[in-house]
């Protein structure tokens, strides 16, 4: 019996193994000396984990007396996260090396991070949820705060410490009352006891405060205070790190709640889910528009964009989960290519994250300005790109749901996030000349600016397969 | 008699004191920090009181798995606040201003 459970959380424990193991052989090693091999090599295990957890068949499984859930949807989801936990921190570095920054215990940061992330999109009961997040949540922390002598790194830090435990807090408090007004803390337990759609009151507050500190995690608004700034003062790297996979294993782990928990109680849910949506995609693209910082601007971006994902989770449905499992895989791949760019920007050396400094990057660079305007304009959902296709797809799940009010809101939401995007372009091609930014660039964040761009706009054709997975894993997930 | 709802409306208590002791504090990081082991504790009090009336050992479990963890969370708060007093010389709450937001 329990090496059969072994077996199914395998994929974790080898990663929690490896975290330990490449701990100590920095500690009794090289010190920061070894961090580039830490760092290689903790991109090499998320690599052949995903390839693990990819080839691990179709059918769900279940561990731990129902603690640990290994389907289709949290094999997506893991894909998703340890192949952009990988990618991110290849990326990052370059920049972590150039300021100082490049310590070995910032991979095995990243890597319990991921294996947090892992745990929370398989949790089947309310303790593996809260043991995950808080994994990665405590990783979280650190590594934002991890440029030790800056003071906006270190209150970021402060700042995400202080509100993401006090969410903690809220999650857990809604954590116990579940488990007193439904007995239990599994989740096929807790949906057993609302099979009829009613729910006591005790297990609906719960569900509410359940909500707030999952919205918390996924930064939805009114839960969105500490992202602007985080992603601000954290370094460049973390940033990008936060931006892609915590999100997608926040996002997974709310779409598992809802249903697996409470699948039959959707009404209730999906209008508190519509109403964090709305918010999220108009203060996510009004609070951006007065924005003078690139990483400030890329908080609020998330928040609407996350507000759109959102939109595909209130829809309740099969398709709306897919919908929402795409836009997630879109929206990683764009900010990917975006944070590419970011990385690179620089002055005499110094990292420059004002949007001004953009001015006129056309004349100088044209190839990497044009790659910039795919992504910002897919990121916007300007037709045919392949954000566009994202925002229609969550959108299309609302009207099918009965939500057409829902869809109507994001089509006006997104046309005022527009307007902050093509702001940028239009510093790049018509702006007046400013001092010029540094033009060197690692190769491999060129690439990744080039890939994604591209993916952008050759991915329209058939979206690179990932449709199937994501019907597949929105199957599992929606019965 | 000391029923569930008696329970219930201590940790009720002691969780909003929390939360407030979180928004209203003007002063010290310290005291946020004390304000968030205040929620948790709330927590245990609802984990152990349901537990008993339930007759389940699963809660009891839980708090275990909340009371190690709030410890560990504690401990990198503490690591975070000292990196930050040496930054800025200060821990009151009003200093921690640099961005806006």
């Amino acid at each position: 019996m329990i090496s059969a459970d072994l077996s199914i959380a395998l994929p974790e424990i080898l990663l929690a193994l490896f975290a330990m193991t490449a701990l100590m052989v920095g500690v009794f090693t090289g010190k920061d000396r070894v961090a580039h091999l830490v760092l290689w090599a903790t991109a090499a295990a998320f690599v052949i984990l995903a390839l693990m957890v990819a080839l691990q068949g179709a059918e769900s499984r279940t561990a731990f007396g129902g603690m640990f859930i290994d389907d289709a949807f949290a094999r997506f989801a893991k894909v998703m996260i340890l192949l952009s936990a990988a990618v991110v921190m290849l990326m990052g570095q370059d920049y972590m090396e150039r300021h100082d920054l490049l310590r070995f215990e910032y991979p095995v940061l990243v890597a319990l991070a991921a294996l947090g992330m892992m745990i929370m999109v398989s949790a089947g009961d309310l303790m593996a949820l809260y043991m995950g997040l808080e994994l990665q949540s405590l990783a979280l922390y650190v590594i934002v705060a991890i440029r030790r002598d800056s003071a906006r790194s270190t209150e970021a830090g402060l700042k995400y410490f202080m509100l993401g435990a006090l969410a903690s807090g809220m999650l857990l408090y809604g954590a116990s009352l579940v488990y007193g007004f439904a007995g239990t803390t599994l989740f096929d337990g807790i949906i057993s006891t609302i099979a009829d759609g009613e729910m006591p009151l005790g297990l609906l507050i719960g569900l509410a405060f359940l909500i707030a500190g999952l919205a918390f995690k996924v930064s939805a608004v009114p839960f969105h205070m500490w992202t602007p700034d985080v992603y601000q003062g954290a370094p460049t790297p973390v940033t990008a790190f936060l931006s892609t996979a915590p999100k997608i294993a926040a996002m997974a782990l709310f779409a598992r709640v809802v249903f697996e928990a409470f699948g039959t109680a959707a009404a209730d849910w999906g209008q508190i889910v519509a109403f964090l949506a709305v918010l999220s995609m108009f203060l996510g693209g009004i609070a951006a528009i007065g924005q003078r910082d690139i990483k400030r601007l890329m908080a609020y971006s998330s928040i609407a964009h996350m507000g759109f994902a959102l939109v595909g989770l209130a829809a309740g449905s099969q398709q709306g989960v897919e919908a929402m499992l795409i836009y997630m895989a879109i929206y990683v791949t764009m900010n990917i290519g975006v944070f590419a760019f970011i990385l690179s920007m620089s002055r005499d050396g110094r990292p420059v994250t004002d949007i001004a400094s953009l001015n006129m990057l056309s004349a100088r660079e044209p190839v990497k300005a044009a790659a910039l305007l795919v992504l910002l304009f897919s990121m916007a959902g300007v037709p045919p790109l392949l954000g566009f296709f994202g925002k229609l797809a969550v959108l299309w799940a609302a009207v099918e749901a009965g939500m057409a009010w829902l869809a109507v809101a994001g089509v006006i939401a997104s046309v005022i996030g527009a307007f902050y995007y093509l702001r940028i372009v239009y510093y790049m091609y018509f702006g007046e000349e400013f001092e010029e930014l540094d033009r060197v660039m690692p190769n491999l964040q060129w690439g990744l600016l080039m890939a994604s761009s591209v993916i952008m706009v050759v991915g329209v054709i058939n979206l690179f397969g990932i449709e199937s997975f994501a019907e597949a894993a929105a199957q599992t997930l929606v019965r | 008699m000391v029923g569930l709802e008696h329970y219930l409306t201590v940790a009720a208590a002691l969780f909003v004191i929390g939360i407030f002791g979180i928004f209203l504090n003007r002063k010290n990081v310290i005291v946020i920090l004390m304000s968030i082991e205040l929620i948790l504790l709330a927590v245990n009090i609802n984990l152990v009181a349901f537990s008993s009336f339930l007759g389940d050992l699963v809660g009891q479990v839980f708090t275990m798995f909340v009371l190690t963890v709030a410890a560990a969370e504690a401990a990198i708060g503490l690591a975070i606040l000292v990196c930050f007093f040496r930054t800025r010389g200060s821990i009151d709450v009003e200093d921690i201003n640099v961005m806006k937001g």
